[in-house]
């Protein structure tokens, strides 16, 4: 089966240091897969180039066999990959719905319309979205005003407009109380699940990584050090050394 | 070959005093994040100041002592009129959005151009001779001024002696941490406010130095304030906001540039220092050598949400004006029937602008370009083809548009005062095109002639297609405002991340806003043209695009109502001060330093708050 997110060799040096070295990775369609590591081994570099917000040195990424190296991000959007932020990002000045509406009508490629208002546009789609994640309730609050699990909620409700295969998170629980975290996961891992769509992320919570994850990747001084099961990885002695060295296993 | 080395010569000269005024604009830049236009105004005031000191006693009977005395002291005077400006005003709206400090420069700029004349009168003024630098030396068979010798090595040792303050001294390290990092230097527990107004009084101290020392070279005038301005703006953006060895290197590409240019194509030296910097900033966005800013750029008013539908009694007020402005015409006399139709031109030409500056997140310093280019569309095609006022109406946003799509090719790539900083360059070769393009466009003398059709040369029948094609431009672009464009146009300003991780390609959307403003601000302009009868160059000068960005900041940038509120207020605010007064720039600068110092949101909001809706 083709993989949906295939990476080879990627190398992105920062001043001649190698932030990322040569990773290779590939995701099956519907798989969770964690991409864990100590601060600075490389994740954020290496996430980045996979979303296309940096340039890889050397490498090739490939989006369901399609090379996508050096696509912008909004590109690689279209191509079915929706994204979320280590920091939320979303449209502070619209409400909850309009955020979801505008990923929808960008999705719909609707954004030259000058004429017809875009409050009647797609508002049903806009909607479901929003139930999906729990969200309704909050549709016409503006989203200046959202606490923060509620605002990574809308960052999924958008990510999942255009249908995704993929779904690229960045530190999906950052920023969150413990007991959310868990909470936010499940959703994001039942919503997946069910659409059959394949998720990267990179976490820093341990539980949430082994809870959810169904493969995990470890990385250090930008190298992959292991790979495989959470179960294996967790008793892994090179992992336990370089990362888990400080945890209770 | 003689002659060049003298022209360079004569380039070095001028690139020693623009220096001194383009360093002090590019210090208090670095520190303070203003884009001062004042700065030309402190020029002038040294200049001016400087005259008197030295030409009268007692200055005057001291001699040599008495003269470079005098200049010393304007120098300083001028240096603590700008500490005071930051103390009085400035001071107040650190924390107000970037364009409302320029706002309240620019008032300042009202201010002392009427206090000037007030002071000194409206003729030109002779300073001596400088002493000990009278007369000319024999430079390759050819004279050249003492004086302008002097002046080439008074540029190299400001930037030495300016150099030494920021390496070697503790206020000069802190004014560079400063300008590297303004909360980490006051987390540090530096009196910030201290540091402001010394910098207020370095950069003003030397922009009077640069004023003052032009006394023996040129006639000083109550219009170097504007000259100088541009030129220095130009030198900073070239050089990189906040560089000083940038400044002196601008300042000499500049000036040489000039000094050779009209040598050889003496008929486009406006033109060209524009041009230089819309190459530069092309090539290195962050001028020659700045760097980029580091971080997220200052926040714009992204949390104001937008507008639902007008709150009813807006909606009233609305139909209310509108049935006025319909019925009520007719029993008007023909002076009401002309303003209204100016107003008319001008709330679009404001909104327009509201469409960037608003939902679009930009600035355009340069909006007047597209005002203009529709003007002159409409009086071109009347004078080279006797077309009529429908063909030029139709073909005013065709024209302006245009320009706006080519114009905005460039501006949008760039963000902040960059990106305002090139909309003005564009706004200048424009006007520089109007106004030395002469075989076309009647250069100063503009073009005359260009009436409206028969059916609407009435004032009556003038007003209502002004209303008509005017109210239909706001109302196409409050739809492009609510349609998915005008969303996908707050979305990039709200937060260019995501947005992009949606697919919204921000460059080609902010394009589209850009040629969209431009185009509607044609109509505005042509509008204005058949009007008056006649297109001037003014129609395209920087003072027409700093009355659209007062509209808009006046009425506020939150709502299409602000920019509508803001046109009638300002223009019927400058139309009431000049009637009453000859010193209405004085009044309409102090009117506006008061609604930014008390309604820094806007007239709009104000108007909003007052009503608790």
């Amino acid at each position: 089966m083709t993989p949906v997110l295939q990476a080879e060799g990627l190398v992105k040096s920062w001043d001649g240091n190698r932030a990322v070295d040569g990773v290779s990775l590939a995701l099956a369609p519907g798989e969770m897969l964690a991409l864990i590591g100590p601060n600075g081994a490389g994740k954020s570099t290496c996430f980045n180039m996979l979303n296309g917000q940096l340039r890889p040195d050397a490498g090739i990424i490939r989006l369901g066999g399609r090379d996508i190296t050096r696509r912008p991000p909004r590109a690689i959007w279209r191509l079915g990959v929706g994204r979320t932020f280590q920091v939320t990002a979303t449209f502070g000045s619209m409400t909850v719905l309009d955020n979801v509406r505008m990923a929808l009508l960008s999705h719909a490629r609707r954004l030259l319309g000058l004429w017809r208002p875009a409050r009647h546009q797609l508002t049903g789609e806009a909607e479901a979205l929003l139930a999906r994640v729990g969200m309704q309730a909050q549709a016409g609050r503006p989203c200046g005003i959202l606490a923060y699990g509620d605002l990574k909620r809308l960052e999924l409700a958008m990510a999942l407009a255009n249908q995704p295969r993929l779904l690229l998170m960045d530190e999906p629980t950052a920023g969150m109380a413990p007991a959310e975290r868990g909470a936010l996961m499940a959703q994001t891992a039942g919503i997946a699940r069910a659409a059959g769509i394949a998720v990267l992320f990179t976490e820093h919570d341990m539980d949430v990584v082994f809870a959810h994850a169904d493969r995990v990747l470890v990385l250090d001084r930008g190298r992959l050090i292991a790979e495989g099961a959470p179960e294996a990885v967790r008793v892994d002695p090179l992992v336990r050394q370089v990362y888990l060295g400080g945890m209770t296993g | 070959m003689e002659t060049l080395a003298v022209q360079a010569l004569t380039g070095l000269a001028s690139a020693s005093s623009l220096f001194l005024v383009a360093s002090g604009l590019t210090v208090i830049f670095g520190v303070s994040r203003i884009v001062n236009f004042a700065h030309g105004s402190f020029y002038m005031l040294g200049a001016f100041l400087a005259w008197t000191l030295v030409s009268h006693a007692p200055l005057a009977e001291w001699g040599g002592w008495g003269f470079w005395g005098g200049i010393l002291l304007a120098a300083l005077a001028v240096g603590l009129l700008g500490a005071a400006a930051e103390m009085v005003i400035l001071r107040r709206i650190y924390r107000a959005p970037e364009l409302f400090q320029l706002l309240a420069t620019f008032a300042l700029v009202l201010v002392v151009q009427d206090l000037v004349l007030l002071l000194w009168g409206a003729d030109d003024k002779f300073g001596p001779r400088a002493p000990l630098l009278r007369g000319a030396t024999e430079i390759f068979g050819l004279r050249f001024p003492r004086y302008d010798l002097f002046l080439i090595a008074v540029g190299p040792v400001v930037l030495g002696l300016l150099w030494l303050l920021f390496h070697r001294t503790r206020f000069g390290i802190l004014l560079r941490a400063a300008t590297q990092d303004r909360e980490m230097v006051a987390a540090l527990g530096v009196d910030q406010q201290l540091l402001f107004t010394g910098v207020f009084c370095l950069g003003s101290a030397l922009a009077g130095l640069g004023g003052a020392l032009q006394l023996p070279r040129e006639a000083v005038t109550i219009h170097m304030d504007m000259a100088i301005i541009v030129q220095a703006f130009v030198v900073v953006v070239v050089g990189g906001l906040g560089s000083l060895p940038g400044a002196f290197l601008a300042a000499l590409l500049i000036s040489e540039l000039h000094a050779f240019g009209i040598l050889v194509l003496p008929r486009i030296t406006l033109v060209l220092a524009f041009l230089v910097m819309a190459i530069v900033l092309v090539l290195r966005p962050y001028g020659l050598l700045g760097r980029k800013p580091e971080g997220p750029p200052p926040a714009t008013e992204a949390a104001a949400p937008l507008p639902g539908p007008a709150p009813r009694w807006l909606q009233g007020a609305g139909m209310a004006a509108l049935a006025a402005l319909l019925l009520l015409p007719p029993f008007l006399g023909e002076y009401p029937l002309i303003l209204l139709a100016d107003f008319a031109a001008l709330v679009l030409f404001a909104a327009s602008l509201h469409l960037i500056m608003g939902p679009g997140g930009m600035a355009s310093f340069g909006h007047a370009a597209y005002f203009g280019a529709g003007a002159y569309a409409a009086a071109l095609l009347a004078r080279h083809l006797g077309a009529p006022m429908e063909v030029g109406l139709v073909a005013a946003p065709f024209f302006a548009g245009l320009v706006g799509f080519l114009f905005g090719w460039f501006c949008v790539r760039l963000s902040g005062v960059y990106s305002a900083m090139l909309t003005l360059a564009f706004a200048q070769i424009a006007w520089s095109v109007a106004f030395q393009w002469v075989e076309v466009t009647g250069g100063d003398n503009g073009i005359l002639g260009v009436w409206p059709s028969e059916w609407a040369r009435g004032r009556l029948a003038f007003w209502y297609l002004s209303l008509a094609l005017c109210g239909l431009g706001v109302w196409m672009l409050r739809r492009a405002i609510h349609a998915p464009f005008g969303m996908a146009l707050r979305a990039q300003r709200d937060s260019p991340l995501r947005a992009e991780a949606i697919g919204i390609d921000a460059f080609r959307i902010r394009w589209l806003a850009f040629a969209l403003a431009a185009a509607m601000a044609g109509v505005a302009g042509a509008l204005f043209a058949y009007g008056k009868g006649s297109v001037f160059p003014s129609s395209l000068d920087i003072p027409r695009s700093v009355d659209a960005l007062l509209m808009v900041l006046l009425g506020g940038v939150h709502s299409l109502s602000g920019p509508i509120l803001g046109a009638v207020a300002y223009a019927g605010l400058q139309e009431q001060l000049s009637r009453l007064t000859d010193l209405w720039r004085l009044l309409l600068g102090l009117v506006i330093l008061a609604l930014v110092l008390f309604f820094p949101g806007g007239l709009a909001r104000a108007f909003y708050r007052r009503r608790g809706a």
